[in-house]
C-alpha cells in the first residue's frame, strides 16, 4: 500500500471503524440526524465517509462538512453495542482535516487568536471576563468585520450577549484569595479548576462553587498558572496545543499537593478526565494518571458531603435537568446532579422528553454552526415547555448559555430561568451541620 | 452515458432535494450487511405521489431504484448494487393512527416499528411482531423482508398482522391490496405476496396493520444449560408437552460472553448456553405453565433456573438478547449474519450440525436467535480483510444452508435474500419453482427496475463470494 494512505489510517484511526456493524442502534440517539435528518450526519455515516476517507475513496472536502457538524456530544459511543469509539474517530478526523486545510491568512490569524492567545490566556479571559464577553458584543466579532473575515461564520455573538449575566467589577474579581479555608474542619484539601468562560463570564458561579465547596468541609486552593483544558483545541483538531495545555495544568495542580482536583464545567471536565490518552511517553502518562484519578466534578464532592450540609431555604418550584453531555457521556457523571436536586427542600423535580440529548452548544459549535444548534435548540424547547418547568438546571457554561438562548427565542424571559446546578444549590442556603452543631454548644 | 434521468428528476424535485454529492451518495451505500454500492442519487420521500414521479422516470430510462428504510437489512436488501436511485423511506415517518375500536393502525412506510407497539399501548393494545431492531427499523422494511421476533413463537410475524397495504408498482401506478377488514377474500392476496418481496414487487407507502389486546400478565425465566444441544432438546420438549410459551430465545456461550461485557447484568458466561423463556396471559395460567415448564427443564439437565423477580430484572434480560446480533462483533469486526431455520423438531440436530461445520471450517461460529420457531441465527465473526479466512468462511455458510434444507428447513427465516443468499435458491425451491418466482418478478416489473439484483442472481451475484467484500 501507499505509504502516504498508510500513515493517514494510523492517524484517523482507521481500524476503529471496522468495529462498526452499521447496525443503526446509534441512529435514535444522534441529535444530528434527528434534525439534518441525512446518514451523512448519522454516527454510522460519519464513521463510514472516515473509513473512505482513510482507503483513498472520497476527498477531504468530502468528509468536511459532516465532521464539522458532529456536534461531538458522544451520545452514540453509550448506546453502540460494539463499543465503537467514536470519540477517538472523530478526533482523529479533525485532526487531518485539520492538517489538510489550506487556510488562508486571515483564518490563520483570528484562529491563532483564538486559539493560542485568548483561550489559553489568564489575562485575556479576565480582560473578556472584565469588559464584557468577547470584548462588549465581540471583540472578535468587529475585529472579524475590520479585517472583512468573510470566511468564517458569523458568530452570531449578539444573540450571545443578550443572555449573558452582568459582569463583576474588576476589583471584586482581583480580590479573590489564592486558598479559601474550610468552614469547621477540614476533610480535603481540593484544587479549583476554575475554567475559562467560567472564570470570566460565569465568575458569580465560580465565588458560589468555592462557597458551596467550603461549607462541605474542603480547603480551596486555586493554582495560579493553571490554564485552558484544551478541550476546544482538541475538537478542532490541534493536538499539539491541546497537549501542551494538558502539561500545564498537570504542573500546576502537582506543586499545589490537593487531594482531589474539581471542576463546575462538564466539558472541560470532560477534557481533564482525558488527559491519559494524549502521552504515549511514559513519564508524563504517570503524571496524566495521577491528575485523572484526582480529577471531579464538583457535583461529585458536594453529593458525597449531602450528610455534612442542610439547606435551611425551601425553594418552591418545578425544575427540571439539561445534562451536559460531555459530562454523562466522558465523565460518566449521571446519579450525582439527581441527587442532589432532589435533597433540596421544596423542588418538584420533572424531567423533560430528551433531557440526556445535547442541546447543541457543544464547545463552540454553537457559533460556528448558528442554524444547526439552533435547529436543535428549538427541538429542546419544545419538549422543555411540554415539562411545565420553570427552572432549568444545567451544569456546563455552553449549556447554561444555550438554555438561556433557548428561554430567549421562546420568548419565556420572567416566566422561566437557567441556572447552574451550583447555583441553585446556593439559593437553597446551605449551612455546615457540623458548624451549625458547634454554634449551638458554644450557645449553650 | 448521458445522465438525462438525472435532469427529469431535478426538475421534477428541484436540486436540492435530489441528492447528488459524494458525502450523501457514499452515505446511502451501505445496510447492516456486507459490501457497499455507491448509488448516482438519494432522494427523500414523504407522499406516494412523489413515489410515483421517480418510477415514472426510472421506467421511462431504465435506472434502478431501491426503496430503503432505515438500512438495518442483514441481507443486502437496500443495496444500489447496480447504482441508480436510493429512496430514502425514514423520513416519512409521521403518519401513525391507531383505530382501537376496529383493532387496527394504520401506518406511513417510515413510521419505526417500535412506534406502532407504542401507540397502540396506549389503548392496552399491542404490535406483537418484535425485531430485535424495532427501536431503529420501519415498518416498510419489517414488511418488506416480513420480519418477526422472539414474539414470533406465540404471535406469529409481520404477516400476520397486515390486513392492507397501499403499493406503488414498478410501473408507476398506485394500487390497494386487501383493506381494513379481518377476512377478504377477493381475488388473489397480493397483500401476502408484497409482504416478503424485499422490495422487488413494489413500494409500500402504506400499511393497514392488526392489532391484539396485550395480555394482563407475564413472566419471564433463564434456563442455564451445560450443551447446547440439550437446551436445543428442552426446547423440543416444552414445545411438544402442550405449552406455547411467547417467547424461547437461545443465547450460546460467545453471545452470553458479548453482551456481557458491554454491560454486566450478571448473566452466566461459564454457561455453553441460555434460554430466555415468557410466558404470558393470565396470572393463574402463567404461573401454572412455569411451574411445569419449570419441571421440564430441570427434567432436561438444566444447571440452573432463575425467575427473575422484578419487572426491572426482566428487562435487563430481554435487553441483553436484543444487544447480542451486533455486540458479538467485539471479537472480529466482520460478522456474516444467517438466519437458517429448521422445523422445531430438528433444532437439536440443526445444533449438531452447526458445532461440526464449525469445526470442519475452524470458523468463529456463534448461535444465537428464536429458537422457540427454529429460526436460529447462526452468525460467523470473522475478518474481511483476511482474505484465507473468508474463503473458509464461504465454505462454512454454504455447508449451513445445506445443513438446514436437508432438515426440512429454510434459508432465511427472517432476514431475507437479498444478495448473499440469491445463489442458493435452486438449492430450495428447485428449477420450476424458482421459475415461478421470476416469472412473478417479470410481470409486475418488466424493465427490472425496482431493487433488482435481489432475490434472484445476476451476472454479480451467482456465487457467494466474501472473499473481496
Ligand atoms: C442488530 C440487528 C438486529 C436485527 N434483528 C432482527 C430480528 O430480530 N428479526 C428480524 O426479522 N430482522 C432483524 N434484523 C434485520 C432488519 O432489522 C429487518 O430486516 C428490518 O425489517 C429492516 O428494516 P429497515 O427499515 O432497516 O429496512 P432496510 O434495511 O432499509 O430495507 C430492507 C428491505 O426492505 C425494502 N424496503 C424498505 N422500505 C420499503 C418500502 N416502503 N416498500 C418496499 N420495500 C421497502 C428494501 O428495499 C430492502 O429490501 C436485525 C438487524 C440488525 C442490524
Ligand atoms: S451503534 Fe455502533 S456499531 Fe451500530 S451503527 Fe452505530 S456506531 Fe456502528
Ligand atoms: S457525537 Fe453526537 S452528534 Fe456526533 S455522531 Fe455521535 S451522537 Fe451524533
Amino acid at each position: 500500500m501507499d505509504k502516504e494512505l498508510k500513515q493517514l489510517q494510523e492517524k484517523i484511526n482507521y481500524d476503529k471503524t471496522f468495529d462498526c456493524v452499521q447496525c443503526g442502534y446509534c441512529l435514535p440517539a444522534c441529535p444530528t440526524y434527528e434534525t439534518m435528518k441525512k446518514e451523512t450526519h448519522s454516527p454510522r455515516g460519519r464513521i463510514n465517509l472516515v473509513k473512505e476517507y482513510a482507503e483513498g475513496k472520497i476527498s477531504v472536502e468530502d468528509l468536511k462538512e459532516p465532521i464539522d457538524k458532529c456536534l461531538g456530544c458522544n451520545a452514540c459511543t453509550v448506546v453502540c453495542p460494539t463499543n465503537v469509539q467514536y470519540g477517538k474517530i472523530l478526533e482523529g478526523a479533525k485532526h487531518v482535516i485539520e492538517e489538510k486545510r489550506t487556510k488562508s491568512k486571515k483564518e490563520e490569524w483570528v484562529e491563532n487568536l483564538i486559539f493560542d492567545k485568548v483561550f489559553p490566556s489568564r489575562k485575556w479571559m479576565k480582560r473578556i471576563g472584565n469588559v464584557s464577553w468577547l470584548y462588549q458584543k465581540s471583540g472578535l466579532q468587529s475585529l472579524a468585520q475590520k479585517i472583512k473575515m468573510t470566511s468564517i461564520a458569523p458568530l452570531h455573538l449578539d444573540q450571545f450577549e443578550k443572555v449573558l449575566p452582568d459582569l463583576p467589577s474588576p476589583t471584586k474579581r482581583k480580590s479573590r484569595p489564592k486558598v479559601i479555608k474550610a468552614e469547621g474542619e477540614t476533610r480535603m484539601r481540593v484544587g479549583f479548576f476554575t475554567g475559562c468562560i467560567m472564570d470570566s463570564v460565569f465568575f458569580e458561579i465560580n465565588k458560589k462553587t468555592i462557597e458551596l465547596l467550603i461549607k462541605a468541609g474542603c480547603d480551596v486552593v486555586i493554582p495560579e498558572t493553571q490554564t485552558c483544558c484544551g478541550a476546544l483545541h482538541a475538537h478542532s483538531g490541534k493536538v499539539e496545543s491541546s497537549r501542551q495545555l494538558a502539561k500545564q495544568n498537570m504542573i500546576a495542580f502537582e506543586e499545589e499537593h490537593v487531594d482531589v482536583i474539581v471542576n463546575n464545567a462538564g466539558g472541560c471536565g470532560a477534557r481533564l478526565v482525558e488527559y491519559e490518552e494524549l502521552f504515549t511517553d511514559e513519564q508524563w502518562k504517570e503524571k496524566a494518571k495521577s491528575f485523572v484519578e484526582k480529577t471531579r466534578d464538583v457535583s461529585q464532592i458536594l453529593y458525597e458531603a449531602l450528610d455534612q450540609i442542610e439547606f435551611t431555604r425551601p425553594i418552591n418550584d418545578i425544575v427540571t435537568y439539561q445534562t451536559s453531555c460531555h459530562m454523562i457521556n466522558v465523565q460518566k457523571v449521571t446519579k450525582e446532579p439527581f441527587e442532589l436536586l432532589q435533597s433540596i427542600p421544596g423542588i418538584e423535580y420533572r424531567q423533560f422528553k430528551g433531557y440526556d440529548r445535547c442541546c447543541g452548544s457543544a464547545g463552540i459549535y454553537n457559533m460556528l454552526n448558528y442554524d444547526d444548534a439552533m435547529d436543535i435548540l428549538d427541538k429542546k424547547m419544545t419538549h422543555v415547555k411540554v415539562s411545565r418547568a420553570h427552572t432549568i438546571v444545567t451544569t456546563n457554561p455552553g449549556c447554561l448559555l444555550q438554555m438561556k438562548l433557548g428561554i430567549q427565542r421562546e420568548g419565556l424571559q420572567g416566566k422561566m430561568r437557567a441556572v447552574h446546578l451550583v447555583e441553585l444549590l446556593h439559593e437553597a442556603e446551605p449551612v455546615s451541620k457540623e458548624r451549625q452543631v458547634t454554634a449551638i454548644s458554644n450557645n449553650a | 452515458m448521458s445522465k438525462d434521468w438525472l435532469n427529469a428528476l431535478q426538475s421534477q424535485f428541484g436540486n436540492d432535494r435530489v441528492m447528488t454529492e459524494t458525502k450523501d451518495t457514499h452515505s446511502y451505500s451501505f445496510d447492516a450487511s456486507f459490501g457497499s454500492f455507491v448509488p448516482e442519487a438519494v432522494i427523500q420521500v414523504y407522499t406516494k405521489e412523489e413515489i410515483v414521479k421517480i418510477l415514472k422516470v426510472a421506467n421511462e430510462y431504465a435506472v434502478p431504484v431501491y426503496p430503503r428504510g432505515q438500512g438495518t437489512s442483514l441481507s443486502g436488501g437496500p443495496l444500489p448494487v447496480k447504482g441508480g436511485i436510493v429512496i430514502d423511506m425514514a423520513q416519512w415517518d409521521n403518519d401513525l393512527k391507531v383505530y382501537p375500536e376496529d383493532l387496527i393502525v394504520v401506518a406511513s412506510p417510515g413510521v419505526k416499528t417500535s412506534a406502532i407497539n407504542e401507540a397502540a399501548g396506549k389503548y392496552g393494545l399491542m404490535y406483537p411482531p418484535d425485531p430485535s431492531s424495532s427501536h431503529v427499523s420501519t415498518i416498510g422494511g419489517n414488511l418488506a423482508e416480513n420480519s418477526g421476533g422472539p414474539r414470533g413463537l406465540k404471535y406469529g410475524v409481520t404477516k400476520d398482522y397486515v390486513i392492507g397495504l397501499e403499493v406503488v408498482t414498478p410501473e408507476g401506478e398506485i394500487i390497494r391490496t386487501g383493506g381494513k377488514t379481518i377476512k377478504n377474500v377477493t381475488g388473489y392476496d397480493l397483500t401476502k405476496l408484497i409482504v416478503g418481496s424485499e422490495g422487488t414487487l413494489g413500494i409500500i407507502t402504506e400499511a393497514v396493520l392488526k392489532i391484539i389486546p396485550k395480555p394482563q400478565f407475564s413472566k419471564t425465566m433463564m434456563a442455564v444449560f451445560d450443551s447446547v444441544v440439550t437446551s436445543g432438546e428442552a426446547i423440543s420438549k416444552v414445545l411438544t408437552s402442550g405449552l406455547l410459551p411467547a417467547k424461547i430465545e437461545l443465547m450460546d456461550q460467545a453471545s452470553i460472553e458479548a453482551v456481557e461485557n458491554f454491560k454486566p447484568i450478571g448473566l452466566p458466561v461459564n454457561a455453553e448456553a441460555i434460554l430466555l423463556i415468557e410466558v404470558d396471559g393470565h396470572e393463574e395460567t402463567v404461573n401454572e405453565e412455569v411451574n411445569q415448564i419449570h419441571g421440564i427443564l430441570n427434567e432436561l439437565g438444566a444447571t440452573d433456573v432463575v425467575i427473575p423477580e422484578t419487572k426491572e430484572e426482566e428487562q435487563h434480560l430481554w435487553m441483553a438478547r436484543k444487544l447480542v446480533s451486533p455486540a458479538i462483533t467485539r471479537v472480529k469486526p466482520t460478522k456474516v449474519s444467517e438466519d437458517a431455520t429448521v422445523p422445531r423438531s430438528q433444532i437439536p440436530q440443526m445444533i449438531e450440525k452447526l458445532n461440526a461445520i464449525k469445526e470442519k471450517y475452524h470458523v468463529n461460529l456463534v448461535v444465537f436467535g428464536h429458537a422457540g420457531d427454529g429460526n436460529l441465527h447462526p452468525n460467523i465473526i470473522c475478518d474481511k480483510r483476511d482474505k484465507e479466512e473468508m474463503i473458509r468462511v464461504e465454505k462454512a455458510v454454504a455447508e449451513i444452508f445445506e445443513a438446514a434444507v436437508s432438515l426440512g428447513g429454510t434459508l432465511s427465516g427472517e432476514h431475507g435474500i437479498g444478495t448473499m443468499k440469491a445463489p442458493f435458491m435452486e438449492m430450495e425451491l428447485g428449477k420450476a419453482g424458482l421459475d415461478m418466482m421470476k416469472r412473478i418478478k417479470k410481470a409486475w416489473d418488466p424493465n427490472d427496475i425496482l431493487n433488482p439484483g435481489k432475490i434472484f442472481t445476476s451476472d454479480q451475484n451467482n456465487e457467494l463470494v466474501l472473499s473481496h467484500g
